[in-house]
């Protein structure tokens, strides 16, 4: 199977007077699982329909498999694509909803049945070739829909929130699939979703993107431990990460102080020169520890509030100043509310903001 | 497939008018002359003198325009037996559209109401029944209806044409607002029922307020389908009450003589007004309303 | 929820007004002229039963066969033809065209006039001496003919040229309506896929359109059946009996002709054909309704 690079080059996109890209640049490898993400509005399903082509640009390139195609129409660029609304044509059975611009192109007969059964293997929907749109469930009719994509034998499958019209229980299912998909395939996947898991189970890379820019383009792990500013830290990770305001001060080592509480900073690797405009203190709170009263580092603490949340238990707690945080403990944490206790913000698995531009630190 | 598209030359900006496009303008332009025309036709026609008409080109714009013959259609031109033009038909159509639009809607309202958000026993069968009567022709009824008001001593008359229309709105305007009403949230029903509200204080004081855009919509399908109605009025309305259409047939369908082109074109035009006006007028509504009435059964 | 006595008195009160019409007019009006049918009434009905006479008399009527023939023409072609020109001008008018407004009102506005007004107007359009054929003549075409409105043979073709022009915006506002309730992500899938425009038309937006296709040819269908005011308006079923139609059979046999009998037997087969046609769609619908 053909797999295509994806080359974009200072986009713009705009509707009328509003601009949604600007000189977005963006490349993505031969058989990578890019995931665009990002809350609506953001601009990732309008630079996936323009990678499409189906909507115009008004500048920049669009190069896929090293063609410029950014004026070429959508069938000729080499890619398939899976929408949301599954898109399928409904008076159609599933074998002519796979098959149909296969035969519409002039794509020889057995060639078609060769695919269309090889696609229905693989998504495991033989048994259900003659039904109707109408008759199938919706992740059924989700898998159709990537079956028709899949029988284009396209350089690059693009998909536009597969997976938001399912129920939690069959997205997490389908979500296994696609990535099952991507790994016997080897095909480059472009993947837009609002949802942070999805985002963090499928993908090689992540573009977070807010505004119609890209925030940030890296791998999973390295967005979710540094994410460069504070719309990443709290756009990803749930439950969401804590953020406490304070400022910086040297002290031999630097040291993070808010109120009366200070945090030392030893293990943190700055970006930039520190200096002492106000900062916000980001830590997710899996990496909130318990110690005892009597280590130097910890600070007291009293819970105001305890979710249970099966496999493991949310305690919400206040410092003696007021601020307020949330950590994550295993679901036998012999917590209640009321009590009072010692924890430790490791500074290796801390994130420092700016607090004015909230660029990291 | 790669190999094949890697042939195809680097990709151009479309240009913005294709062929095709041209194509569909055409259609478009042509098509839309084909529905102006007679508009056009009556409103040139209506402003030539007789003898321009004898001559001329339909389609040629009047040399002179004048108006003599709005005056004398609305004035003077002869239905059958009197020459008092067609302002008598305009003023028994008025006559006849004013109660016949607000007593169709208050009823079809009530009824449209009671079906909705009632469950009463054999609702369904009495609104489902009323669906397929929306689509009987008249003819079927006309007779007993006829004798049935003769018997009661209404006959002909302006009460009498007022009930037709009523009846035959019933089944349109029930539909309209009990298709509206379900449409609603049903907690605001059971809200009001819990606060003690009853049939006729719902009825009045939370669904009908709501049902302004309905309201609307009702008036204008109410208004047009009356005012254009030419065989209830010929039937019931009585030798004084007869509507615009039946004196507009009359004055040009039973002249004497050579016909005054002019004239009957200027009454047509005249007859036409008031739908004419209600549509643009009322834009998006019109189309709503045909949309809502659209959906019998 | 249970209803309170007065609840259900006041809610039966409302319906009082339904419930008289469904039963004095509709159905009791429907069976006494089903009855009359059936007797031998000239002037004014009388209860001499007479069996199917009447529908053998008319039947054998000729006027009534021309009037049959003349629905049929006129159905057949009134439907397929408005169907079709009220679609291509719903697509049309869905390409994003420019002035898409201004354009809908022109194709819709016919649909605000009466029939009388239609008639009168295509009477005029279509008058040989005056009308069209006058103007092509004028213009150089000295040959053409277009008296279709005088001749027998072709005088309820008029009526369907009126029609037509009269009633292509409904469906095109009903047809567009549907088209605008198509997925766009259909289109950007169909486009993607690489299918011609026709082809999605053909292929895939004309069988979702089912509903559309069906509630338009029903609407278009009573019309049928009921026309009456046109052949009125534009030829008063002339030249002769050439456009005569049921409907106006009927009232001619009621109010001129003084033949009761005979015209309930022609209401009675109009309103059979009606049933015939609408009881299978608002089965269809029910049956839809509840799939849903």
């Amino acid at each position: 199977m053909q797999k295509s690079s994806v080359d974009i080059r200072s986009l713009q996109i705009g509707f009328g007077g509003l601009k949604v890209l600007e000189n977005l640049d963006l490349h993505v490898g031969e058989s990578e699982f890019l995931v665009l993400l990002g809350p609506s509005g953001c601009g990732k399903s309008t630079l996936l329909n323009a990678i499409a082509g189906l909507i115009d640009v008004k500048g920049g390139e669009i190069h896929i498999g090293g063609r410029d195609v950014t004026w070429a129409e959508p069938k000729d660029r080499g890619i398939a694509m899976v929408f949301q609304s599954y898109a399928l044509y409904p008076r159609m059975s599933v074998r002519r909803n796979m098959s149909f611009g296969l035969k519409v192109a002039g794509t020889p007969q057995s060639e078609i049945e060769r695919r269309v059964g090889e696609a229905a293997q693989m998504l495991r929907l033989t048994s259900l070739l003659e039904r109707r749109p109408s008759e199938l469930s919706g992740g059924q009719r989700q898998r159709v829909a990537i079956g028709r994509a899949l029988v284009r034998h396209a350089g690059v499958y693009l998909f536009d929130e597969p997976l938001s019209n399912l129920d939690a229980q069959l997205r997490a299912e389908l979500r296994v699939e696609i990535k099952r998909l991507h790994a016997r395939l080897g095909a480059t996947m472009i993947y837009v979703t609002h949802d942070q898991i999805e985002a963090l189970t499928l993908a090689d890379r992540i573009a977070v993107m807010q505004g119609g820019v890209i925030q940030q383009l890296d791998t999973p792990k390295k967005i979710y431990r540094e994410p460069v500013n504070r719309f990443v830290a709290s756009f990803v990770g749930s439950p969401a990460m804590n953020f406490i305001p304070g400022r910086l001060a040297r002290g031999g080592e630097m040291v993070f102080v808010a109120g009366v509480n200070r945090l030392g900073l030893n293990g943190y690797v700055f970006r930039s020169q520190p200096t002492d405009a106000p900062v916000v203190l980001g830590i997710r709170p899996e990496h909130i520890e318990m110690t005892g009263a009597d280590d130097q580092s910890s600070v007291p603490a009293r819970v105001e509030m305890v979710e249970p949340m099966g496999a493991d238990t949310l305690i919400w707690c206040r410092l003696a100043d007021g601020t307020a945080f949330s950590f994550r403990r295993d679901a036998d944490a012999q917590v209640r509310a009321g009590d009072a206790l010692a924890v430790r913000f490791p500074a290796d698995a801390l994130s420092l903001f700016d607090e004015a531009s909230g660029q990291r630190l | 497939m790669t190999a094949v598209a890697q042939l195809l030359p680097a990709s151009r900006r479309p240009k913005r008018m294709t062929p095709a496009r041209w194509g569909l303008y055409a259609f478009i332009f042509i098509t839309a002359l084909y529905f102006l025309l007679p508009l056009y036709v009556m409103i040139v026609t209506s402003l030539k003198p007789m003898a321009e008409i004898r001559q001329g080109n339909l389609l040629a714009l009047p040399a002179a325009p004048s108006i003599d013959a709005w005056v004398k259609a609305w004035t003077s031109a002869c239905t059958g037996l009197t020459c008092q033009g067609i302002k008598i038909g305009f003023f028994n159509s008025l006559r006849i559209l004013v109660p016949s639009v607000g007593i169709s809607i208050l009823i079809g309202s009530l009824t449209g109401y009671a079906l909705s958000l009632w469950r009463l026993p054999g609702a369904n069968i009495l609104f489902g029944a009323m669906m397929v009567v929306a689509f009987i022709p008249y003819q079927v009824f006309i007779y007993p209806l006829v004798r049935v008001f003769s018997f009661t001593g209404l006959g002909q008359s302006l009460l009498t044409i007022v009930i037709i229309h009523t009846i035959f709105g019933l089944p349109t305007m029930t539909l309209l607002f009990r298709n509206y009403f379900a449409s609603l949230p049903v907690e605001l029903f059971k809200a009001a029922r819990v606060d003690g509200a009853g049939f006729y204080q719902i009825y009045a004081l939370i669904m009908m307020p709501m049902a302004t855009p309905m309201i609307v919509v009702a008036v204008i399908l109410q208004t047009t389908g009356i005012w254009n109605d030419f065989i209830l009025g010929l039937i019931f309305a009585g030798r004084d009450n007869l509507p615009m259409t039946v004196q507009l047939n009359n004055i040009v369908n039973s002249t004497q003589g050579e016909r005054a082109y002019n004239v009957d074109m200027a009454a047509t035009l005249l007859t036409a007004l008031l739908p004419l006006v209600v549509y643009f007028g009322s834009g998006r509504w019109f189309v709503r309303g045909i949309a809502a009435g659209a959906v019998k059964g | 929820m249970r209803l309170s006595l007065t609840s259900r008195l006041s809610a039966i009160s409302a319906l009082l007004p339904a419930l008289l019409v469904m039963f004095v007019v509709y159905i009791g009006a429907t069976s006494w002229t089903v009855w009359i049918s059936l007797t031998n009434s000239r002037m004014l009905p009388n209860n001499n039963f007479i069996g199917l006479r009447q529908y053998e008399m008319l039947f054998n009527n000729d006027r009534w066969i021309t009037s049959v023939h003349n629905i049929v023409i006129y159905g057949v072609l009134f439907v397929s033809l408005a169907l079709l020109i009220g679609f291509l001008l719903a697509v049309a008018i869905d390409q994003r065209v420019r002035a898409e407004d201004t354009i809908r009102s022109i194709y819709l506005y016919p649909y605000s006039m009466s029939f009388v007004v239609t008639g009168l107007v295509w009477q005029w359009l279509l008058n040989p001496t005056l009308g069209i054929q006058h103007v092509l003549r004028s213009w150089g075409f000295e040959g053409a003919t277009f008296d279709w409105i005088v001749r027998p043979e072709t005088a309820i073709y008029c009526l369907v040229i009126a029609g037509v022009w009269q009633a292509s915006g409904l469906v095109m506002a009903i047809m567009l309506a549907g088209l605008r309730g198509v997925d766009e992500e259909i289109w950007k899938a169909a486009r993607v896929d690489g299918l011609p425009k026709w082809r999605v038309y053909v292929s895939i937006i004309i069988p979702m359109m089912d509903a559309s296709f069906a509630t338009a040819a029903v609407l278009l269908s009573t019309g049928v059946v009921r026309l009456y005011d046109l052949s009125v308006a534009m030829t008063n079923g002339g030249p002769g009996i050439a456009s005569e139609v049921p409907a106006k059979f009927v009232m001619d046999h009621l109010f001129e002709r003084a033949n009761i009998g005979l015209a309930t037997a022609a209401a009675t087969t109009m309103l059979i054909t009606v049933i015939a046609v609408v009881a299978p769609y608002l089965y269809w619908r029910a049956r839809k309704g509840e799939m849903r």
